[in-house]
């Protein structure tokens, strides 16, 4: 399909890189990502997509837009206040691209769901904010041989990793099981500036646009860490022991998706 | 001896386990970091026998939320 002169002139700054072309910039518009958790990391993941033209956007969140939100999650306004996130995100991602089709999802992730959900997507975004729900991605992804960027915040502080299927470790190969609730820090105890999310979220819409666009070197195998106090950047050489993960190894011991804390999570009303 | 903690070289006395050197870097969570020793993950349960040696490049792994809170809560 050509490109029509309103999307050359769109995504014209896309086109003059030799990188992108129309050719790449074709393919963005012909992939399909899938964001979950509308919140600090993926608002500017969101917003960075739907401008490059990724042709179908999917946003996975149960949650409505608190007043909380607003200091980091760029994508929704004061008037958006109890609309459900994934709602606002689309109205936000609608009003910047009409190109882009976005795909809804206002549930929470399970392992009922999630690979129903995954099944139709290029590359995954991680931007949750619970361990639960990090690994239920992770496990999912590698069970389904899907791509994806993990990322976490909080403070002055973030980090990233991508995953690509038999391309390096998964999260699990890192972290081999979540720590007991409230045995780390979250954002909402510990708190977060506002501006990280931007950072690290669309460092991550970085990878999924190289991902898609088949250009450059992928955090495939390292951790970038950003500490912003000190204004640094780091990338981890992550080790890579295909004998040892238990989900992504060549020997797995998790073959089936795992629900952490559910049972703890009932009933909490949260 | 001299190693690398996340990218700053220190000196340090020798002998130095990971459990003690989880200590003298004041890490958050110690019972939920990881650890790499020369790109190599060091086994959660092997922080008091894993002795360091001159040269060796320690980085400490942390867990790490994200955006949004409520998934899955």
């Amino acid at each position: 399909m050509a490109l029509t002169n309103e999307q050359i002139e769109r995504y014209s700054r896309h086109i003059i890189l030799k990188e992108v072309g129309a050719k790449g910039q074709k393919k963005l518009l012909n992939a399909k990502v899938l964001i979950i958790g509308a919140g600090g990391l993926g608002a500017p993941a969101a917003l960075y997509l739907a401008a490059a033209g990724v042709g179908t956007i999917g946003i996975a969140d149960a949650d409505e837009v608190d007043l909380s939100n607003l200091q980091r999650q760029v994508i929704h306004a004061t008037a958006d206040i109890g609309k459900p996130k994934v709602e606002s995100a689309r109205e936000s991602m609608e009003a910047i691209n009409p190109d882009v089709k976005v795909v809804t999802y206002h549930e929470f992730i399970t392992s009922e769901n999630i690979l129903d959900i995954i099944k139709d997507y290029d590359f995954i975004l991680d931007g949750t904010d619970n361990f639960p729900a990090k690994f239920l991605i992770n496990d999912a992804c590698v069970m389904a041989k899907k791509p994806f960027s993990h990322a976490g915040i909080i403070r002055f502080k973030g980090q990233l990793m991508t995953y690509v299927p038999g391309e390096g470790p998964c999260y699990r190969c890192v972290f081999k099981e979540p720590p007991p609730k409230d045995a780390v820090p979250t954002c909402k105890q510990a708190g977060v500036i506002g501006a990280m999310g931007g950072v690290i979220g669309s460092l991550q819409a970085m990878e999924a646009v190289k991902y898609i666009i088949g250009q450059g070197k992928l955090l495939t195998g390292s951790l970038l860490t950003y500490d912003a106090l000190n204004m640094d950047f780091r990338k981890i050489t992550l080790p890579h022991d295909t004998s040892k993960c238990p989900v992504c190894g060549s020997n797995p011991t998790i073959t089936k998706l795992i629900d952490y804390e559910q049972a703890e999570c009932e009933g909490t009303g949260l | 001896m001299k190693i690398t903690v996340a990218g700053v070289q220190k000196e340090v006395a020798d002998g130095l386990t990971v459990a003690q050197l989880v200590i003298d870097e004041n890490v958050e969570t110690p019972q939920y970091v990881t650890v790499t020793i020369n790109d190599e993950f060091v086994e959660s349960g092997a922080f008091e026998s894993t002795v360091l040696h001159d040269g060796d490049s320690v980085e400490f792994l942390y867990f790490m939320g994200g955006g949004q809170y409520g998934i899955n809560e």
